[in-house]
C-alpha cells in the first residue's frame, strides 16, 4: 500500500462523498483534484433553471392554502374544532416519502400538496448533484453550511416547501464566496425570517408596535449569536439579543395578499421597525431601516469570536469531534486575514498537512453514509424516496433538524445502538436490491482499496453470499467512519 | 410564600428523627428488598413554558403578564383545579387524575444551575448534570453506572429510545436502544459476521451494535409491532412510550429508560389552554397513560419524570407567544410518588421578583429533585449522588419525601 493510494482514500472520505464504482483510476495529486473540484466556475451553484424560485413556491403556497380555507369555510358549518398552529411534528416525514402500502397515522390530505412536489423536486436534485460530483468536496461543504444555518421543514408549510430553495438561493452561491454575504443573504431569507420568527416581530415603539399592542421576538436575533456568528458564551449579552432582535424588526416577507411587494419575497416593513438608534456589542447603529440590521449582520461576520467559532465547527465536521486547537487557530486566521473568504477557508484545510494525518473517527452521517453507498455501487437515484426514507429512520430527515442548531457533529450521536441497529438493517435492505455490481474483492479495491484492514477483507472473503459481502462492505468500519 | 407543601410521613419522621441512623439509610433497591422500581426520565426539549403548562392562576398577577396565553378557572377550556392556587392545563386530563389518585406531582419554579438562554447549552446542563460544555456523559447513566453489581436495577441496562440516545443515558454504563422502525430484521448471520468483524476491528461500534440488538430481540419476544413515525405528534409520543414500558415491563428488561420530545420552543402563536403548546402538553399526558397502561402492575413501583432545560418568559412576547427564560415545571408521575401536590417556594410575579425582571425566579434547584428521586426510589447513597451523579452539588440536599413511605 502507497501513501499516495492512502491519499486518494482521504479524499474521497474526510474531503468527498466516497470512490465512485465508475471513478477513473487517479493519475493526479490528490490535493490538486480538490483544488480543482473548488476551482470549478459554477461552485456550489446549481444550473438546474427548471427549479422554481422561493418566492414562486410560497406564492404556490399561498394561493393552495387560500384554496384550502375556502373549501374549510364551506364545511365550517359541519364541523367546527378551531385549532391553533399544527404542532411541530416529531418525524412526519415518512408519510409522504413512502409508497402508502399501510395506513398512515393521519389519513393523507385528499390531493398531494405542492409543498410535497416542492420538496421532492429540490431533494431529488441534490441528491443527484451529490452522487455525479467527481469527488464531492463542494457538495460536502454545501451541506456543512446548510446545516450551519439551518431551516426546517417541520416549522410550516413554507419551510416544507422552501427548504431546499433557501439552500439553492441562501447557500449555494457563497460557499466557495464570503461568509458575510452568506449571512446576509441567510438572515434576510423568507424561509429563515419564518422559522425563526422574525417575520411576525414588531418594534415595540413603531407604528405597529403602537397600534395592535404586538411585539418583539427575539428567536433570530438570539440564534445569529448564539449559532450562526459569535457562538455560545463568546462575550454577548442578553441585552445584546433584545436589542439585535429589535435591530432587525420589520425583516419580514410578503404575504398573500402582497402589500409589501411581490408574494413570498422579502420585504423591510418600516412600519414594524423600531425607529432610533441600536446598540450592539458597545457599538453604535444609528442607520435607519433595512441598512441597520445590515450593519450590524456586516460587523458580527468579522467578529473575531466569528472567526473561531467557525474554524471549530469546520474542523470538527471535517477532522475529529474534538480537533486540534492549533489546527483550529489555524483556520481561523485564515478567516480572518481573509475577510470571511470561505473558498480561502476551503483551500486551507486541503493544504494542512495534519488534516492529512488525524485518523479517521469521524461516523459518516446519515447523508454521507447514503450518497456514499450510491455512489460506491453506481446507483442512479432516479427515484429519491428510498433515500429519503433512510435518512428518516437514520435520524437526519434532509432539510428538518429538530431545532436551529441543525443536526449533529458528533460522532458518538451516529454510532448509537438505535442507529448502528437502524445502518445494519439499510445497509442489508440495500445489498439485497443491488442489481449489477463488480465481485465483491473487485468493488473492495475500488472502494476502499489500500484502507482495507485484514479484517474487512477477511469478512469479505468469507461472506455467504454476494448480497452479504456488499452489506458488509457497507458496514466496515473503513466505509462508516471518514 | 409556599403553596402545596405536604409533608408525608416519612419527610416528616426524617426531619423529627434526625438524630436516628435509621433515617440516614437510603431505601435500597437491592435484591434484599421487594421493590424492583423502574425509572423514566423524559427530556422536553425546546424549553416548556411552565407558567402555561401549570398556571399561577391565584397570583394576582399572573393574568396580565401571560396575556392572551393565560389559563382561567373559567370559560370555554377552563384550568384543571390542582389547589386553589394552581391550574392544569385543561389538555392534561390523564395528569390530572392521577394527582387526584396521589400518583402524580409538579414541582414549580424550578431550574437548574444554568442561568443563560441557549437551549443547546441549557439542555447539556440538565442532562449531564455538570457545567456547559460537558457532554461526556449524563447523570442518569452515571446514576445507573454507581449502582452496586448485581442490583436488579442496573442489570438489564439502560434504555434509550430514538435513533439518538439522549446525553442524559450516554455514558459508561451499558445502554440498549430500541425506536420504532419498519424495517424487515437482518439475519442473524449478517449481525454475527458484522459483531465479528467489529471485534477486531472497531470495538466502539461492536459495542453499539451489540446494544442495540439486544433491546431489538427484547422488543421482537414481546410481541411489539413496528411504528412508522407518522405526522401526528401525540401519536407518535404515545407510541414511544408504549414501546419503552413494554420493554420496561418485564422482567429481565431495562428498568431505567430515557427519551426526548422535541418541539416546547413556542416562541410565536404558543395558544394557552387550546393550541399549540396544548397540543404538546396532550401528547405528553398521553404519554403518561401509556407508561401507566402498559407497565401494568409495575407503574406502583415506577416513577416519571418530565424535565426541560429552562422555562419562558413571564410576559408574552409580540408574537403571542414567550421566549427564552429560567424557571419552569417538573412533572413527575408514577404510582411510586407521594403525589397529589404542587411543590413550590412560590417566587410571585411582581416585576421585581422576577429573575432579571423577565422570567420566573428558580426557587428550587432542579437537581434536588432529581437527587430525592435517586436517593428514595433507586436507593443512591448521598455521598454518590454528590460524587459522581451530580458533582459539586454538596449544598443541594435531596428534595425529602417525594417518594411514598
Amino acid at each position: 500500500m502507497s501513501a499516495a493510494d492512502l491519499s486518494w482514500f482521504l479524499t474521497f472520505n474526510r474531503f468527498g462523498l466516497g470512490a465512485r464504482l465508475d471513478s477513473p483510476a487517479p493519475d493526479s495529486d490528490p490535493r490538486q483534484a480538490l483544488l480543482g473540484e473548488l476551482a470549478t466556475p459554477a461552485g456550489a451553484s446549481l444550473d438546474d433553471a427548471a427549479l422554481p424560485r422561493s418566492s414562486d413556491i410560497l406564492q404556490a403556497v399561498y394561493a393552495d392554502q387560500l384554496r384550502r380555507k375556502m373549501e374549510r369555510d364551506r364545511t365550517e358549518a359541519v364541523k367546527s374544532t378551531t385549532f391553533g398552529m399544527p404542532a411541530p411534528s416529531l418525524a412526519p416525514f415518512l408519510d409522504a416519502d413512502r409508497p402508502r402500502a399501510e395506513p398512515a397515522a393521519t389519513p393523507p390530505p385528499a390531493e398531494p400538496r405542492p409543498a410535497q412536489a416542492f420538496f421532492r423536486a429540490d431533494a431529488e436534485t441534490r441528491l443527484k448533484q451529490a452522487c455525479a460530483a467527481p469527488i464531492g468536496y463542494v457538495e460536502r461543504l454545501t451541506a456543512f453550511w446548510s446545516n450551519h444555518f439551518c431551516v426546517s421543514r417541520s416549522k410550516s408549510e413554507i419551510g416544507r416547501a422552501a427548504a431546499g430553495a433557501f439552500e439553492r438561493e441562501a447557500i449555494r452561491p457563497h460557499v466557495l464566496g464570503r461568509f458575510a454575504d452568506m449571512l446576509a443573504a441567510v438572515e434576510r431569507h423568507p424561509v429563515m425570517l419564518n422559522f425563526l420568527d422574525n417575520a411576525q416581530s414588531v418594534g415595540p415603539d413603531s407604528r405597529a408596535g403602537q397600534n395592535r399592542k404586538a411585539g418583539l421576538n427575539e428567536n433570530l436575533g438570539r440564534e445569529i449569536l448564539e449559532l450562526h456568528t459569535m457562538g455560545v458564551g463568546s462575550g454577548y449579552t442578553q441585552a445584546d439579543v433584545t436589542e439585535l432582535a429589535r435591530m432587525l424588526t420589520g425583516w419580514t416577507l410578503v404575504g398573500r395578499e402582497g402589500k409589501l411587494g411581490e408574494p413570498g419575497t422579502f420585504a423591510f416593513n418600516a412600519n414594524a421597525h423600531e425607529p432610533g438608534p441600536g446598540r450592539l456589542l458597545g457599538r453604535l447603529y444609528p442607520q435607519d431601516g433595512v441598512a441597520q440590521g445590515e450593519a450590524a449582520l456586516a460587523d458580527l461576520a468579522r467578529e473575531p469570536a466569528t472567526a473561531n467559532h467557525i474554524a471549530w465547527k469546520f474542523a470538527r465536521h471535517f477532522v475529529a469531534d474534538s480537533p486540534d486547537a492549533a489546527l483550529v487557530a489555524r483556520l481561523a486566521e485564515v478567516f480572518r486575514k481573509t475577510d470571511g473568504d470561505l473558498g480561502a477557508l476551503a483551500r486551507a484545510l486541503v493544504l494542512d498537512q495534519d488534516v492529512w494525518r488525524a485518523p479517521p473517527t469521524k461516523m459518516r452521517n446519515p447523508w454521507e453514509l447514503t450518497v456514499a453507498a450510491y455512489r460506491a455501487f453506481a446507483r442512479e437515484p432516479s427515484d429519491p424516496g428510498p433515500a429519503l426514507g433512510a435518512l428518516s429512520l437514520l435520524g437526519m430527515p434532509l432539510w428538518q433538524p429538530s431545532g436551529p442548531n441543525g443536526f449533529s457533529d458528533v460522532s458518538a450521536d451516529w454510532a448509537s445502538p438505535e442507529g448502528m441497529k437502524t445502518r445494519v438493517e439499510l445497509a442489508a435492505q440495500f445489498a439485497r436490491q443491488v442489481k449489477t455490481a463488480p465481485s465483491p474483492p473487485v468493488l473492495l479495491e475500488q472502494i476502499l482499496g489500500p484502507a482495507a484492514s485484514p479484517a474487512t477483507r477477511e469478512a469479505i472473503k468469507r461472506a455467504e453470499s454476494q448480497e452479504q459481502a456488499y452489506a458488509l462492505l457497507i458496514l466496515s468500519p473503513e466505509f462508516q467512519r471518514r | 410564600m409556599a403553596f402545596g407543601i405536604h409533608l408525608t410521613r416519612r419527610a416528616f419522621a426524617g426531619a423529627v428523627g434526625a438524630t436516628f441512623a435509621s433515617a440516614m439509610i437510603p431505601r435500597s433497591a437491592s435484591a434484599a428488598s421487594a421493590r424492583d422500581p423502574r425509572f423514566v426520565v423524559v427530556i422536553l426539549r425546546g424549553a416548556l413554558d411552565g407558567l402555561s403548562a401549570v398556571a399561577p392562576i391565584g397570583d394576582p398577577d399572573y393574568a396580565d403578564l401571560h396575556g392572551a396565553l393565560a389559563l382561567e378557572w373559567g370559560g370555554a377550556h377552563p384550568a384543571l383545579r390542582l389547589d386553589g392556587f394552581f391550574g392544569l392545563n385543561p389538555a392534561m386530563a390523564n395528569f390530572a387524575r392521577l394527582y387526584q389518585a396521589k400518583q402524580a406531582l409538579v414541582v414549580h419554579a424550578t431550574a437548574t444551575a444554568y442561568r443563560e438562554r441557549s437551549h443547546f447549552d441549557g439542555q447539556d446542563v440538565l442532562e449531564s448534570g455538570l457545567a456547559p460544555g460537558h457532554v461526556e456523559s449524563g447523570w442518569l447513566n452515571r446514576a445507573v453506572a454507581a449502582l452496586p453489581a448485581g442490583e436488579r436495577v442496573g442489570a438489564g441496562g439502560a434504555l434509550a429510545v430514538g435513533a439518538i440516545a439522549p446525553l442524559v443515558l450516554r455514558g459508561p454504563a451499558p445502554v440498549l436502544g430500541w425506536a420504532p422502525s419498519g424495517l424487515a430484521t437482518p439475519s442473524d448471520d449478517l449481525v454475527a459476521r458484522l459483531t465479528d468483524l467489529y471485534n477486531h476491528a472497531d470495538p466502539a461500534l461492536a459495542k453499539a451494535l451489540q446494544a442495540g440488538f439486544d433491546a431489538d430481540r427484547m422488543a421482537m419476544q414481546h410481541g411489539m409491532d413496528g411504528v412508522k413515525p407518522g405526522g401526528d405528534v401525540a401519536l407518535a409520543m404515545r407510541k414511544a412510550a408504549e414501546g419503552a414500558a413494554r420493554l420496561m415491563s418485564a422482567d429481565d428488561g431495562p428498568r431505567i429508560g430515557a427519551l426526548a420530545f422535541d418541539g416546547w420552543d413556542t416562541h410565536a402563536n404558543e395558544g394557552g389552554a387550546t393550541g399549540r403548546l396544548a397540543q404538546l402538553l396532550g401528547g405528553l399526558d398521553g404519554a403518561f397513560a401509556a407508561f401507566e397502561s402498559e407497565l401494568g402492575p409495575r407503574w406502583n413501583d415506577t416513577v416519571v419524570v418530565a424535565i426541560t432545560e429552562f422555562g419562558r418568559t413571564a410576559h408574552i412576547n409580540g408574537t403571542v407567544g414567550t421566549d427564552h427564560g429560567t424557571a419552569t415545571v417538573a412533572f413527575l408521575v408514577g404510582g411510586a410518588l407521594a403525589g397529589g401536590r404542587v411543590v413550590a417556594d412560590w417566587p410571585g410575579l411582581k416585576t421585581a421578583d422576577l429573575y432579571e425582571q423577565r422570567d420566573l425566579k428558580p426557587t428550587t434547584d432542579l437537581r434536588a429533585v432529581l437527587k430525592g428521586v435517586l436517593a428514595d426510589h433507586l436507593g443512591l447513597s448521598a455521598a454518590t449522588l454528590t460524587q459522581s451523579v451530580f458533582p459539586d452539588t454538596l449544598g443541594v440536599a435531596p428534595m425529602k419525601g417525594l417518594i411514598a413511605a
